[in-house]
């Protein structure tokens, strides 16, 4: 059919797209590199948020566990970078998920607004306790290790490992979305009462999904612990004030409880916030709290709800199906 | 920190200087709860910009002092300047996000604490600054405990405007319009009460009583343009704990939960402060849902 | 001369916002009339000055706090770079190789946090070409960019960045001209030894804000202490957020130690000296870091007296060069630019500014490697003090001084050499 191999060329198209760039604009590599980091937060933040209905305002909490734990185990490890670097990831994966699964028990029987600010106040908390803890660093925080290779290897490093793990957090979502699992959790969206009346498992099926968000972000926090270099408990690894709101603001951003909807959403936002540092220096974060104001207030339904709405005939079937 | 708690009982007169400071804090927390129940209630939205209205107020305050008006007038011209404020507020953006989601409101007004945060530190710089009041200092117990008068007459004050509110409230005529307004604003549209109008005067009024709170705030303690969030989040704890509609209970949960703060700042270490009242909160939120499933349970 | 160039030599317009402007706002904002009037003034200063060629600029970068918690403080950064960098473009700039240059300082804002401060650092470095980086306010900042610059072999000259554990990594490309942190508090436990006769008496309580700065600052009091043999009774941490000191002033009021310190930025001091007063606690002896950024004389006037104030420099001190001449004159300067007295942050950022332009100089080359190796050796007087570098990149060669506030007034009490008053013991005696 025409249709799917013009659809296998843009897929095509865009991959090459995604291997070239790091070699097209050199230069920005890194703002590239945080693009893919941040599609990865709205994309676990959708997997909350919009598709299983609870807002979580505290979901830098896993990020910043992975951040730590893989700092720590790169620290005392004494493995080589790349292994080290590996391992620790994978443990920062692991240990976030299971953070979500052990708080999951409390928190997750909480609805609504309670449960956005129940993560709210986690997220914050986190941030305080590891600023007073020693084997973390307190409040000077860590230092990563040095990357053994050339600066340009690391730049692209970092690049490739961040856009394969928002590629396979991208992929891995597509696929939940199409199974039962998918349609379950749209179902406790939905009407969590009439979900568990009909014999959904709704504190298994939430402790899930949570916990794997928190997999994919332990992993980026891992890796972006590493790609920054230094690890502060408040600005970088909890960052509740950036991060963790802009994960939210992005998924709304490009469209709630889509799939592509985060990922433009935080392309979107990431260029828009470039610009505004760029530019506006100084007011840049007044700016950045109008758009959140505007955006919430007359785009509720983000970029992909506002033109589903318009031309729901071009949607039609696509956005239910995947 | 076993250090710290030993040293309660080496020095008995410690634990009453301790409890009393927090108490005298804790009456600051109450009056800006008092805004939290008020919008929370009647106009159904989780006020996030809680905080930077206590943070303004704090601002407006040692503005009029610096202009040269007498310390203590910088109150009512704090929450004055406050309710402005919070009238224009609700007209640019609250009335738009009334109806709409929970989750929608808590986002908007967050925003809307980014941007004043951000407004108020290039205005008047991200340093500490504090207030002097003039007043003298209490010493009870032979000197071993003080108190500044000025956090006392915070203490008394923040009781007055709760006794006031509630007189408000309940006699007035505004304040009987709020209360239908909150109970069922269909009705009350429909008995010719401008449900508008009263949204707007509710959410100006909250502003004030956070302005006067930030006013005392800079006299009796420090305010900084990054304070708001954790009292944004003391406000709302207290209005869980307590119930929207009941001042007695505020009054109790503030004052609580200032000297929970202070004596657990004091025995685990001023710097797990903050966490710990945000754990407090998380705590609050999951006991309180374990009640509620009880409550279910036994309807069942 | 550049339109640009013109716009870094004119500190008035300051203020964070605009004033600081990026390279990109600056070559926006300065319109056509702007441009024709720095030609028309450069044309006629280098008429006035027939031996200068006209000249190129070299760029530096910088990455400073012009919103969030350190927006103070960056602020006080942002002008003691452009006062040294106005006055040597004045003075003809900068001559490597038998030409002269002028100095262009491209600002960005890092928003307080260490995550945007490596970010802009490589986005300098990367897309803006600048070779040469001023350091950014606070240890933490400088943490988070310093792997960068020495990733990419630049040089990062700092004068803001003063906690120790920055020279124990190894770099190569980092200098810092200010003392480091295990000196900050040091003259304070030394004077109380001093007076106390036996300091194994000594009872010392400590409480330090919760951040890389003041945890280096207490880790180096607490060797001074052990050195002395003197008792540590109180150990807090302060949050960073900080607005109420009781729960430790609590204790103290409890304890009475000898000897009360605090490093907290500016909000540590300006909290300490209210809540003292305010509950009525009287030591002997009370140390802080940052008086002078916390205006504590300005702000509490007589409850300020007696405290004594760890600083990097005083206006007080003898050192002077060839540019600004005299410390004093630097505060002269400086005061009549900007209308306040300099805070040593702002003196040891132009003290930065003098050390590259040095280091270009004798380098006689615009090349990143050979002006850090020139960097290396550098070794000059100026009015901040003499600057020498170690293997670790920290400036050895000068001491911290130590103030009291006495009747008002600022007072180097310590070391010997330059003080100015005789240290008051107890804090306030008169």
């Amino acid at each position: 059919m025409s249709r799917s191999a013009a659809r296998y060329a843009a897929i095509g198209g865009a991959g090459l797209l995604v291997l070239a760039a790091p070699f097209l604009a050199p230069a920005f590599v890194t703002q590239f590199t945080f693009l893919w980091l941040m599609i990865v937060f709205a994309l676990t933040w959708d997997l909350m948020g919009g598709q299983l209905g609870y807002n979580s305002f505290g979901n830098i909490l896993f990020f910043g566990i992975g951040a730590y734990a893989c700092a720590v185990f790169q620290r005392d490890s004494g493995l080589g970078y790349y292994e080290a670097l590996a391992l620790g990831a994978a443990l920062g994966g692991v240990l976030a998920a299971a953070a979500a699964a052990f708080l999951g028990l409390g928190i997750l029987g909480l609805r609504g607004h309670y449960f956005a600010i129940g993560t709210l106040g986690l997220g914050i908390a986190a941030g305080e306790i590891a600023g007073g803890w020693d084997y973390v660093g307190a409040g000077s925080g860590m230092t990563v290790p040095l990357f053994p290779g050339a600066l340009e290897l690391r730049s692209l490093f970092f690049y490739f490992t961040l856009a394969a793990l928002a590629l396979a957090t991208f992929l891995t979502l597509r696929w939940l979305y199409g199974t039962r699992f998918g349609l379950a959790l749209n179902a406790v969206r939905d009407d969590e009462d009439k979900a568990e009346a009909m014999g959904l498992y709704t504190a298994r099926l939430k402790t899930a999904a949570w916990s794997l968000s928190a997999f994919f972000l332990g992993i980026s926090g891992a890796l972006a612990g590493n790609l920054i270099g230094f690890i502060d408990p408040r600005d970088v690894a909890f960052a509740g004030a950036t991060y963790g709101v802009w994960m939210v603001l992005m998924a709304i951003l490009g469209g709630k409880g889509t799939l592509w909807g985060p990922v433009i959403g935080a392309a979107v936002f990431h260029i828009t916030q470039e610009i505004f540092w760029t530019y506006l220096l100084g007011w840049q974060r007044v700016a950045l709290g109008l758009l959140i104001v505007a955006i919430v207030v007359f785009f509720p339904q983000g970029i992909l709800g506002t033109l589903r709405e318009k031309f729901p005939g071009r949607f039609g079937s696509k956005a239910e199906v995947q | 920190m076993i250090d710290n708690f030993l040293l309660l009982f080496d020095y008995p007169v410690l634990s009453a200087d301790l409890a009393l400071n927090g108490l005298l804090i804790g009456a600051v927390f109450v009056l800006a709860a008092f805004g939290m129940a008020l919008v929370w209630g009647v106009l159904n939205i989780i006020n996030i910009v809680q905080g930077e209205f206590v943070m303004l107020g704090g601002f407006v305050a040692l503005m009029a002092a610096e202009a040269g008006l007498p310390v203590l007038l910088g109150i009512p011209i704090a929450a004055l300047a406050l309710f402005i404020l919070g009238w224009g507020l609700y007209r640019l953006v609250i009335f738009r996000v009334i109806d709409r989601d929970l989750f929608v409101s808590v986002l908007a007004t967050f925003g809307l604490s980014i941007v004043l945060q951000q407004l108020s530190n290039e205005l008047f710089g991200a340093d500490v600054r504090t207030l002097e009041a003039g007043l003298g200092t209490l010493l009870l117990f032979d000197g071993a405990v003080a108190l500044a008068q000025i956090k006392v007459l915070a203490f008394f004050l923040a009781l007055g405007l709760g006794l006031l509110l509630w007189l408000f409230l309940k006699y007035s005529r505004l304040g009987q319009a709020i209360r239908a307004t909150a109970q069922n604003p269909r009705a009350a549209s429909i008995l010719g009460i401008d449900t508008d109008r009263v949204y707007a005067a509710t959410y100006a009024l909250n502003a004030a009583l956070c302005g006067a709170a930030g006013a005392l705030v800079v006299m009796a303690w420090a305010i900084h343009p990054y304070i708001g969030l954790p009292y944004t989040v003391r406000s709302f704890l207290i209005v869980i704990v307590a119930g929207v509609g009941n001042i007695g209970a505020v009054v109790a949960a503030g004052l609580g939960l200032g000297a929970f703060e202070n004596v657990a700042g004091f025995i685990f270490g001023t710097e797990y402060q903050i966490a710990l009242v945000f754990l407090l909160m998380v705590a609050v939120l999951v006991w309180r849902n374990l009640r509620l499933q009880r409550k279910r349970m036994y309807l069942k | 001369m550049a339109a640009r160039s013109k716009r870094a030599e004119d500190p008035e317009r300051e203020k964070s916002g605009q004033g600081g402007g990026t390279r990109m706002t600056k070559r926006k904002w300065t319109g056509k009339a702007g441009r024709r009037a720095a030609l028309a003034a450069a044309l006629i200063w280098a008429a006035f000055q027939p031996g200068a060629a006209f000249a190129e600029s070299i760029r530096l970068g910088s990455a400073i706090s012009l919103t969030g918690k350190y927006s103070t403080n960056g602020d006080f950064t942002q002008k003691g770079y452009d006062l040294a960098a106005k006055l040597i473009n004045e003075r003809g700039g900068v001559e490597v190789a038998g030409k002269a240059y002028t100095l262009e300082i491209v600002y960005y804002d890092d928003e307080s946090t260490p995550a945007r401060g490596a970010q802009l650092a490589e986005r300098l470095i990367a897309q803006d070409g600048v070779k040469y980086i001023l350091g950014p306010y606070s240890s933490g900042l400088t943490k988070a960019m310093a792997p960068v610059t020495e990733k990419y072999g630049v040089p990062m000259v700092e004068a803001n960045g003063a906690s120790v554990s920055l020279f124990t990594e190894g770099y190569q490309y980092l200098f810092a001209v200010l003392s480091t942190t295990e000196q900050y508090l040091q003259p304070v436990v030394d004077l109380a030894a001093k007076v106390a006769g036996d300091p194994s008496n000594v009872r010392v309580a400590g409480a330090f804000e919760n951040d890389p700065f003041s945890q280096d600052v207490q880790n180096g009091v607490l060797a001074d202490i052990k050195r002395h043999g003197m008792k540590m009774v109180i150990e807090d941490k302060l949050p960073p957020e900080l607005n109420d000191m009781s729960a430790t002033l609590a204790k103290v009021r409890a304890l009475r130690p000898d000897v009360l310190l605090v490093s907290g930025h500016a909000r540590g001091a300006a909290l300490a000296v209210r809540q003292l007063s305010d509950m009525r606690i009287e030591l002997p002896m009370v140390g802080l870091t940052h008086c002078d950024s916390a205006q504590i004389i300005e702000k509490f006037g007589e409850k300020a007296e007696g405290f004594l104030c760890a600083a990097q420099w005083a206006p007080a001190l003898k050192y002077s060069d060839p540019l600004f001449g005299s410390a004093a004159d630097f505060a002269k300067l400086y005061e009549e630019t900007y209308g306040a007295p300099p805070p040593y942050q702002a003196a040891e950022s132009a003290a930065a500014v003098m050390v590259f332009a040095d280091a270009f100089k004798r380098a006689g080359t615009l090349d990143p490697k050979a002006v850090r190796d020139a960097l290396a050796e550098t070794d000059m007087m100026t009015f901040y003090g003499p600057i020498r570098f170690d293997e670790s990149g920290k400036n050895i060669a000068k001491p911290m001084v130590l103030y009291q506030v006495q009747d008002g007034e600022y007072k180097v009490v310590y070391p010997p050499e330059p003080a100015e008053a005789e240290l008051r013991y107890p804090m306030n005696a008169r």
